[in-house]
């Protein structure tokens, strides 16, 4: 446990400095490149830089391979490979907007390295009830739960600073999980996810000064979901996120079917006369985590993502109690 | 409107660990033999039919849940 700390200690500095320094210039490159959006939920027409991918995939990779360099593990081959792969795909995806299906596809096949370097175990364990074997049925876990994770993650990049402010709570909380069961090693592997989402949020909070577009995000979900993997804790990190799932889970449930939040016609959130957020009553519009939000009147951008972060919270500490129960046995 | 978000979040928590006790308790002690070879083969199908229909069961239990915590919500 001793020898983890200083490979803990530097690939988080790394993790976190590579993307605080880098992200400034990447804003300015991409202003100067003209990739813009616009800032939809701003009064004035702001226009804000996007991808911010590049920034994050560098600084997982950094940090990653200065914890290779100390431990060596096959695991952390798999993160860099899965994670690079979903930052691969979610960038294709930014700079030209591909089908609905895409991105799950993609990601499924982002999944494949997990595999190919049998960084994983097939028994699924439960709080309370022990382990499950299931050596097949778990390799389609594997296969499905990177297009997942990666798609939630995406699905929650509505706000300004929501999608990295969530991973920070959502990654440190499944990091408490592997101290917790004792995973000492992929708890320091997993620590430089929370520590870059972090140094992110730093731009990506109101006032964004740059989006993470979708190769960030999907680099954000599929880290998550092969930590998940590769650490034997995919109950922990599923519970770590369920605020996400709860809002892929309600649009998925009101469209009825695989779509891009682009393609749907009707609009979950509208602006009230000042620009507070406010919950539309179009019968067509997707039920989404933020139009319940909005459900109890219009709130702030700022808000509105705060109301997320505490669910976040609860669910971290719902995480946590679930891996103290790891260990309790009926 | 937000003890309904936490409400909501904690019924799925529940589904989850209530959820990972019948796959503990069905699908793990799934065996198969008298196929030779393919015993693994027939069993994994198996267990992956039998954890489709508890996802299933999971998602429109869920459903039910969700139409009753956040009625007002959903009609308006």
């Amino acid at each position: 446990m001793i020898e983890l700390i200083l490979p803990a200690v530097a690939s988080c500095i790394v993790a976190f400095f590579v993307v605080f320094l880098m992200t400034p210039l990447l804003i300015k490159l991409l202003g100067k490149k003209n990739l813009t959006v616009k800032d939809v939920n701003k009064k004035e027409d702001v226009m804000v830089v996007r991808p911010g991918g590049p920034s994050i995939i560098i600084g997982i990779i950094a940090s990653e391979i200065v914890l290779y360099a100390f431990l060596q593990l096959n695991e952390i081959l798999a993160i860099i490979i899965t994670t690079s792969a979903a930052f691969v795909i979610g960038y294709v995806d930014d700079r030209k907007v591909m089908g609905g299906w895409f991105k799950p596809v993609a990601l499924a096949f982002a999944a494949i390295p997990i595999i190919a370097l049998g960084t994983y175990d097939s028994n699924l364990a439960f709080p309370l009830f022990g382990t499950v074997q299931i050596p097949v049925l778990y390799l389609a876990l594997i296969v499905f739960m990177i297009p997942i994770t990666g798609n939630t993650i995406n699905s929650i990049d509505v706000l300004n600073g929501v999608a990295s402010g969530f991973m920070v709570i959502a990654s440190f909380s499944l990091s408490i999980c592997l101290f917790i069961v004792q995973n000492y090693e992929i708890a320091i592997v997993s620590l430089p996810l929370g520590f870059v989402s972090l140094a992110f949020y730093k731009y990506h909070k109101v006032p964004s000064k740059i989006f993470p577009g979708d190769s960030g995000a999907l680099t954000f979900g599929a880290m998550y979901g092969t930590i998940a993997i590769v650490g034997g804790v995919e109950i922990l990190a599923a519970v770590a996120l369920l605020p996400a799932v709860i809002n892929s889970f309600l649009f998925l449930s009101s469209v009825k079917r695989i779509v891009e939040h682009r393609q749907v016609k009707g609009k979950p959130v509208e602006h009230t006369d000042d620009f507070l957020l406010k919950a539309t009553d179009d019968k067509t519009a997707p039920v989404t985590l933020v139009r319940l939000i909005l459900a109890g009147g219009p709130l702030s951008e700022k808000q509105v993502g705060f109301a997320i972060f505490k669910l976040a919270v609860f669910s971290g500490i719902l995480a946590i109690i679930t891996a103290f129960m790891m260990g309790v046995s009926l | 409107m937000k003890s309904g978000l936490f409400g909501f979040l904690f019924a799925m928590w529940i589904l989850i660990l209530v959820g990972g006790g019948i796959v503990v308790v069905i699908l793990g002690p799934i065996t198969v033999s008298g196929f030779g070879e393919f015993d693994m083969f027939i069993g994994s199908v198996i267990k992956a039919i039998v954890a489709i229909i508890l996802v299933v069961i999971w998602i429109l239990i869920l459903s039910k849940l969700k139409n009753l915590i956040f009625k007002k919500e959903i009609k308006s």
